[in-house]
């Protein structure tokens, strides 16, 4: 059996082998109760939803792969007042042109011109990110605008439970003693130490602000600039634009957040896979993780 | 070393796996129809809003320098080039379908009508906005003199442009006329008789230009650029808009693009 195979058959069904995670490989040790059943479903729903959202969202921008803030867009790249823009990626013949805020970069074969089943073809994000993988704008608001009530509905039932229950106040909202911590969290996370489950299976301040961010900052910022997007929004929130600065300024901050988003995800995963990974993976699935389990990357 | 390149393989494979699963359920009849599903609930949302709020109105200081022109841009049928030349004065648009009198409207019908002139942002479905001021005759007061019977419930807009060979300005080759229909699109009786639902025949001040969609082209603030119905040829009201052209009530909703189109 190889290593990657041990890994594999370890993580899925949890057997009592594999050298990088011997905590749970041990038998007798006691498990503890950490996510309740509401928390591992919407938190695979939120998977999905945004894995998609994402990857659509990708699809959408690329039919108009240009950014720039105020309410109406610069068609003219060299544009240099407020409206000037942000992001462009374009090309030239067989060349990727990516430009950000007036710097360019040859992005050839990832941005403006990248491989598709079809052969290469000029288009901002490459065809392994986006859904659909060819140039598809309408199957793509499609799975977009489904994705996203699927997104809301999943936070509002989050929201919900977690009111109810006290989950977030009691778990996610840092304690003012509690960040006085930060900076000492931050050097024990540089030398990658974590206690995630052991002595107190809580979340940790920097956890904590972390997701405190994403759920009370990054996401509703996301879905608010997107609603804003709709015409038909517009038109019942006016308000909303003026906070945003205009349609574009909106459209350039739902870009942002995305990209804010699939930051933390990288950070999430890794952090999930040094402090653990089969251990967190089981107690996000079953509920249930090993007590002291302790990272030794 | 090993585990881990195999872990991220692994990773990035289910990612590339996921995705080309997705769009092999889109392709699927179940998975459209899952997918369709989207479009009804937000379509359903957008009927609880009140239904009298207006799109944002602008200052003419904000209209854009340069606004767009998309889609068609030229439409070739000699028809319609014979009618740009005598300057659109043998333009008539006949109104029917499920009306108790239907009747044909010339421009100079149109202009002599109670007009609105509203400056309003248009939102591409591409992603991209412009401003621009709009003047013409509200649907609404049209209607008015046509009569629909109660059972209209769609306005249906016929007209000059094929999409296949009129998105651009040089001759492009011809397309038979199965691969290059007609242009059409359709909207709801709620939204017909929206006070910013304009059938419009001046931009900015001026006579509509060709490329906007002269002579006469549907304002519909809101919902996005692609419902703006240019060219307009003809209208006619219907129960149902399944028997025009693949049956989803538009040129571009036969392409995949939503019928609502409000977000």
């Amino acid at each position: 059996m190889t290593d990657a195979t041990a890994e594999n058959g370890y993580a899925v069904a949890g057997a009592e082998s594999g050298a990088d995670a011997p905590a749970t490989g041990r038998r007798g040790r006691p498990l503890i109760y950490r996510h309740s059943p509401w928390v591992r479903i919407t938190h695979w729903v939120w998977v999905v939803a945004l894995f998609i959202l994402f990857t659509s969202g990708l699809q959408i921008f690329n039919a108009h792969p240009s950014l720039n803030f105020g309410n109406t867009t610069t068609f003219d790249p060299s544009e240099t007042g407020p409206g000037r823009l942000v992001l462009n990626i374009d090309n030239n013949d067989s060349t990727g042109i990516t430009q950000v805020l007036g710097h360019t970069f040859d992005t050839t074969g990832v941005l403006g011109v990248s491989k598709t089943a079809d052969g290469p073809a000029a288009r901002a994000f490459p065809s392994w990110m986006t859904l659909p993988a060819l140039q598809d704008l309408g199957s793509a608001r499609y799975w977009h605008f489904l994705f996203a009530w699927i997104l809301a509905a999943d936070g509002l039932i989050y929201l919900i439970y977690g009111l109810v229950t006290g989950h977030l106040r009691r778990d996610l909202v840092p304690r003012l003693r509690e960040l006085a911590q930060v900076p000492g969290d931050i050097v024990t996370h540089l030398r990658l130490r974590f206690s995630h489950g052991s002595d107190a299976p809580q979340y940790n301040v920097l956890q904590k602000l972390t997701y405190f961010l994403v759920l009370f900052v990054v996401l509703p910022v996301l879905v608010l600039a997107g609603l804003e997007m709709s015409p038909r929004i517009d038109a019942a929130l006016p308000w909303l634009r003026d906070v945003f600065g205009g349609r574009q300024s909106a459209r350039t901050i739902h870009f942002m957040m995305a990209w804010t988003l699939v930051a933390f995800v990288l950070v999430h995963v890794v952090m999930v896979v040094v402090s653990g990974l089969a251990n967190n993976l089981r107690s996000m699935i079953t509920g249930r993780a090993v007590a002291s389990q302790e990272s030794e990357s | 070393m090993r585990i881990k390149l195999d872990r991220r393989l692994f990773v990035g494979g289910a990612a590339g796996l996921a995705l080309a699963g997705c769009d092999r359920l889109a392709s699927t009849p179940r998975g459209k129809e899952a997918l369709n599903a989207g479009e009804a609930l937000t379509y359903d949302a957008a009927k609880l809003l009140p239904p009298n709020q207006l799109a944002p109105e602008y200052p003419a200081s904000q209209i854009s320098k340069v606004f767009k022109p998309n889609g068609s841009i030229d439409p070739k049928d000699p028809a319609y080039k014979a009618l740009v030349a005598a300057k659109f004065a043998d333009w008539s648009m006949p109104v029917g379908g499920l009306v108790e009198a239907p009747r044909s409207f010339t421009l100079a019908d149109l202009r002599a009508m109670p007009s609105r002139t509203q400056v309003t942002r248009h939102d591409c479905v591409e992603g991209w906005s412009c401003i621009g001021q709009w003047t013409g005759v509200p649907l609404s007061a049209v209607l008015a003199l046509v009569k629909p019977k109660p059972e209209a419930r769609y306005v249906v807009f016929h007209c000059y442009d094929r999409y296949g060979t009129d998105y651009t300005t040089e001759q492009a080759g011809a397309l038979d006329e199965e691969n290059n229909p007609p242009f059409y699109g359709s909207i709801g009786m709620g939204d017909a008789v929206q006070p910013q639902t304009i059938l419009a025949y001046a931009m900015n001040g001026q006579d509509l230009p060709v490329e906007h969609g002269a002579p006469l082209r549907l304002r519909i603030e809101r919902q996005l650029g692609y419902k703006n119905t240019k060219y307009i040829r003809s209208i006619e009201l219907m129960d149902s808009y399944a028997s025009l052209g693949d049956g989803k009530g538009g040129y571009w909703e036969d392409q995949g693009y939503e019928w609502y189109a409000g977000i």
